[in-house]
């Protein structure tokens, strides 16, 4: 179980977060102009990586606030968080 | 009869305090401080188990948690029973009661014995083999299987024990309390780090603690004066916690661990009352100090698992700590040192030996030199080749090793004993490390896997890190635990240290024997009797992966997790396939490291804390009134009230009929409610909901269906408009805050320019739903100021009301197609204006109903519920409810979803109603759905998700899904039951009113 730092409240369990997916997937203005390849695309298609990954988690059981997560996934390391909107970190 | 083999007081041991207990039924002493093993070693009793598979008989082998053999049951038939209880942890206590396990009728005479002599058919896989064929047969096979499966017997009655889980976050976590933790634990706290000291055992100092010998010094000391001298100090530093009767079960990943305390296991049962057993700690720590320790490893030789044959250190212990002596004719067979260290403990003690049998040819160590001036004979580059004794040891033979190791040559030797001490060198106990996602690395000169990369900030340190000598470990450890805690001093540097230990060891995987492999028992795994053959076997079956090998051979899979024998499986592998070890690798370690009971895992979430539920402000009347419950979600809703010995049939009959034909009421607080404001609620809910929004007037309510971006119904509900930039959203009730996480998600992540606020007040608001013919008379005498007429307060409308100085919502919406009205109000008055509505509603037969009522009054009226006519596979088109879908607005989510290629097919399972041939026929809930049984196979067209007896309609009537069945009205389709076939037909999902006649009756 590792450790948050939530942007808006500090360092929590992840057991107070739920994970809401890879992160930076922006949803279609023109959902109605895509073709069915291009919606899927937008649907059903997440990277899934194994190591430096953009994630978005939600503090469900605190702030209620969203907000990105840049995590190794092959051991859970968390280089950064940001919120919402901000840009993420290059390095 | 029996024999007493305590040799010397131990000051470990209090010898004024006699302990009494049971094993096999039989009364047995011992003394406080003794654990069941060294207990039952005193009184020279070693046979206490039989082996997994072959059944064979099996002695107290080790001294620790790393037992395989001796595993007992503790009190048999009381609900303190525990299976698979380690005799070398468990200390006695007055009253203590152990058995024997995986034996009958007795540990001495044993039926399961025969598999002993047919273990040449028993060989690894033969399970897997032999109940193969035929298959039909396997209901039978496993009947059998399962009955010889398993080694103690579980409880059959609930525990009584107190659990308890505890957090605790510390600067400096120290496993294990030997030597170098307690160095470790007294360096970091008084440098001002708030520390926490674990250790399993009942006391402090490891094995260094009963190491006592001249031939191990710090400062001129005996090491074990030393050390307790350090542990005396480290008891009086205020910042450090330690505790004892402690094992770390996990190291996760962030520092985070898992520990068990012990709190009442080594009272005597009338002392445990109203304690807590065990307490499980949830450690979170920014630094982690591993040192926890390490294992002696055993040989691996011929009939190596007979009753009297222990690990070398394990009779130190026993003889050091516990003043026990193993045998009264001990031999030592070694690879190494260790078991001169043994053999100088036992000589001092008065114990004898026989003989120290020795791997290696040319040895000279200080403690060899040692032992041998004691007149104990050395059998030099010999090795033990078969041993003999059924219940215990007697006899060993040994002959001397080729040079290299790989046969034996010479005539044999036999030397008579009943007691034999193995020492195949130790290996460091790295299995939380491995937890934690460290990675490892492959000594060679020593063959030993120690740490090498650390996923977080801790460090090992001692033996478990490959520094087995005293001088290795008080000379690494100053200038490790300065790095690691940033400080400039210890107390610790520049020790004079002195050792007569000698590192040379001769590692040999599987010492070779005089017979032919396939004749010869080498346990590797003594719990699950996996043999050096086994292994060998699988190899040449073809199984390559060191975690394949494990599974076929179950070597490493008993509760001990194969902590013995592990390496040893592993170097056979290496060696019969050629590999290198280091490229192996080694097997996973997981939590538990040791095993943890249920009541340790779940601590107080027993019983009704179990899994909390949630009580609506009407639940105490519920409950006078003898409901039944239901869990939805997390709440317990009212199911049905049974009056005068109803069953749930009966009883929903009756509510059903009495709703339709006069008044109902149903608690319906459960129902999540959402409060929307913002100058943009109005857009948000037009891109949430499939309908149109914009134009409801304030005091108007609207149906709405949410979908999920895939087209897949979501959740559905009610919403108000309360005022110009003001909603109330109802949601489903196991919907409330998934549906608020949903919106919520949309709101920060992809619209954050609208403005709108989201509040949850599921639990603020209670709500009397009133339905019936009569509702109106009812709720207009609870609200007499309002005005009920169907012009001021029609149908999908909301008014603001008082109920005297109460400030409620009215709404007039309609889940059953009655005449209704929903009221809510603050929680806290919820029961008194339910009780109000009863009281005003007696004069018209008024009747409560719950939630099973509701889905039958609801199904006749076709109306769905999301979750149960519904899965995550059904559009609003499959539902045939296409209305709700706006063709005008641009976008809501899910939209683009509903003509993707996929949603538009034409042979989607789509929701119709069912009627029965015969009407009193009513269909099963999940019952599938077919056109022609001739079909081979069967074509399934899909299943019935509702399915009620309708009193008003007098009929069974049935929702369900159908491939195509939006096309299929008014055919015929059957039902496939085990006993029967149920003729149904294809109908309107609308049973009853379909022109809504009965909203303004």
């Amino acid at each position: 179980m590792f450790i948050i730092n939530c942007p808006y409240c500090g360092e929590r369990e992840q057991s107070e977060f739920k994970a809401g997916g890879e992160a930076h997937i922006i949803r279609p203005k023109q959902p109605t102009e895509l073709s069915d390849d291009q919606w899927a695309e937008y649907l059903f298609m997440r990277k899934n990586i194994k190591g430096v990954q953009f994630e978005r988690w939600v503090h469900t059981h605190g702030c209620r606030k969203w907000f990105n997560v840049v995590r190794d996934t092959s051991n859970d390391v968390i280089k950064a968080v940001y919120k919402m909107g901000e840009k993420p970190p290059t390095k | 009869m029996t024999k007493n083999l305590r040799v010397k007081t131990s000051k470990f041991i209090d010898e004024t305090y006699k302990v009494s207990f049971k094993f096999n039924g039989t009364t047995y002493y011992g003394y406080k401080g003794d654990t069941l093993a060294s207990a039952l070693l005193a009184n020279d009793i070693h046979l206490v188990g039989r082996s997994f598979k072959y059944h064979r008989p099996r002695g107290i082998m080790t001294a620790g948690s790393e037992e395989p053999n001796a595993i007992v049951q503790l009190h048999n038939n009381t609900s303190r029973t525990e299976p698979n209880v380690r005799a070398t942890e468990i200390e006695i206590y007055e009253g203590l009661e152990a058995s024997s396990q995986n034996c009958w009728p007795s540990v001495n005479f044993d039926i399961g014995g025969i598999n002993n002599f047919l273990s040449p058919v028993l060989p690894a896989g033969f399970y897997y083999k032999t109940f193969m064929w035929p298959a039909s047969f396997w209901e039978k096979y496993e009947y059998f299987i399962r009955k010889s499966a398993g080694l103690g017997k579980s409880p059959t009655v609930p525990d009584p024990d107190i659990y308890e889980h505890k957090y605790i976050h510390c600067d400096v976590l120290v496993v294990g309390a030997g030597i170098s933790g307690i160095i470790a634990a007294k360096t970091a706290a008084k440098n001002g780090f708030k520390t926490l000291l674990l250790d399993e055992k009942s006391y402090l100092g490891g094995s260094t603690i009963y190491q006592n010998s001249e031939n191990f010094k710090i400062s001129n000391q005996i090491s074990s004066s030393w050390l307790e001298k350090e542990i005396n100090e480290i008891k009086k530093i205020e910042n450090l916690e330690i505790k004892t009767r402690t094992s770390v079960a996990a190291f996760h990943g962030y520092n985070f661990l898992l520990a068990r305390e012990n709190l009442t296991d080594h009272l005597p049962l009338d002392q445990r009352k109203n304690k807590t057993r065990h307490r499980l700690l949830k450690i979170r720590a920014k630094k982690v100090i591993m040192a926890t320790g390490s294992l002696e490893r055993p040989l691996i030789f011929d009939n190596n698992d007979r009753p009297g044959i222990l690990l070398s250190s394990a009779i130190e212990k026993y003889a050091n700590l516990f003043g026990v002596a193993c045998g009264e004719r001990n031999v030592l067979f070694t690879n190494n040192d260790s078991a001169y260290e043994t053999a100088i403990s036992l000589f001092q003690k008065g114990i004898n030996i026989e003989a120290i049998v020795d791997n290696r040819e040319e040895i000279d160590s200080k403690l060899i030199k040692e032992t041998e001036k004691n007149n104990i004979k050395v059998y030099k580059g010999y090795t033990v080749v078969d041993t003999t004794g059924y219940k215990r040891i007697n006899k060993i033979s040994i002959m001397q090793l080729s040079k290299d190791g790989q046969k034996v040559m010479g005539s044999k030797v036999s030397i008579t004993c009943d007691c034999l001490g193995i020492s195949g060198g130790w290996t460091p106990a790295v299995h939380l490390f491995t937890q934690s996602g460290g990675k490892l690395k492959f000594r060679d000169e020593d063959q030993v896997f120690i740490p090498d990369k650390y996923p977080s900030d801790q460090i090992s340190i001692g033996s478990c890190n490959g520094d087995f000598t005293l001088n290795e470990i008080l000379s690494s450890i100053p200038n490790k635990l300065k790095d690691f805690l940033n400080i400039k001093k210890t107390d610790y540097e520049n020790l004079e240290v002195y050792s007569s230990f000698n590192k040379s060891k001769r590692n040999i995987w599987l010492l070779p024997s005089d017979k032919l492999i396939g004749k010869t028992k080498p346990f590797v795994d003594y719990q699950n009797d996996a043999t050096a053959k086994d292994i060998k076997l699988a190899l040449r079956e073809g199984f390559r992966s060191i975690e394949h090998v494990k599974r076929y051979t179950t070597t490493g899979m008993g509760t001990d997790q194969g902590k013995l024998g592990n390496m040893h499986a592993l170097g056979i592998i290496s060696e019969t396939a050629g590999s290198k070890m280091g490229e192996l690798g080694t097997t996973t370690f997981r939590p538990p490291y040791t095993p943890l009971t249920f009541g340790t895992i779940v601590g107080r979430n027993v019983g009704e804390y179990f899994d909390i539920f949630r009580k609506t402000p009407i639940h105490d009347w519920h409950v006078k009134n003898k409901a039944k419950f239901e869990n939805v979600g997390q709440w317990k809703r009212a199911w049905y009230y049974p009056k005068d010995g109803e069953d749930m049939h009966e009883a929903v009959q009756r509510e059903s009929k009495a709703a339709r034909d006069s008044a109902g009421i149903l608690d319906a607080s459960t129902l999540g409610k959402i409060d929307i404001q913002g100058t943009d609620a109005s857009e948000f809910l037009n891109r949430v909901y499939t309908n149109a929004w914009s134009k409801l007037a304030i005091g108007k309510c609207r149906y709405g269906l949410m979908l999920n971006e895939d087209g897949m119904v979501y959740d559905d509900g009610v919403t108000t408009r309360l005022d110009e930039n003001h909603y109330i959203m109802t949601t489903t009730t196991g919907g409330a805050a998934t549906v608020l996480g949903k919106l919520e998600d949309y709101l920060q992540t992809e619209w954050p320019e609208l403005d709108v606020y989201l509040t949850s007040v599921t639990d603020h608001y209670a709500t009397v739903s009133v339905c019936g013919p009569n509702s109106k008379k009812i709720v207009s005498q609870v609200i007499p100021d309002l005005d009920f007429s169907d012009e001021n307060f029609p149908h999908m409308s909301f008014k603001n009301a008082k109920i005297g100085k109460i400030k409620c919502r009215v709404m007039r919406i309609s889940f059953t197609g009655e005449h209704s009205y929903e009221i809510n109000v603050q929680a806290n008055y919820g029961k008194s204006v339910w009780e109000k509505c009863i009281e005003a509603g007696k004069e018209f037969n008024i009747t409560p109903y719950g939630t099973e009522t509701m889905h039958l009054l609801r199904a006749e009226k076709g109306f769905i519920i999301v979750g149960q006519d519904t899965d995550a596979t059904m559009t609003p088109i499959d539902l045939q409810m296409d209305w709700i879908v706006s063709k005008k607005k641009y976008d809501f989510i899910g939209k683009r979803s509903l003509y993707r290629s996929d949603t538009i097919k034409e042979d989607r399972k789509q929701l119709v109603g069912l009627l029965t041939e015969n009407p009193d026929d009513v269909l099963e809930e999940g019952a599938q759905i077919v056109a022609d049984m001739n079909k081979s196979p069967v074509e399934m067209l899909g299943h019935v998700t509702s399915s009620y007896y309708s009193p008003n309609l007098k009929k069974s009537i049935a929702l369900g899904v159908v491939r195509g069945g939006k096309n299929m009205m008014g055919q015929k389709l059957i039902i496939p039951m085990e006993n029967k076939q149920i003729n149904v037909t294809v109908a309107d999902p609308v049973f009853l009113d379909k022109e809504n006649k009965r909203l303004n009756a």
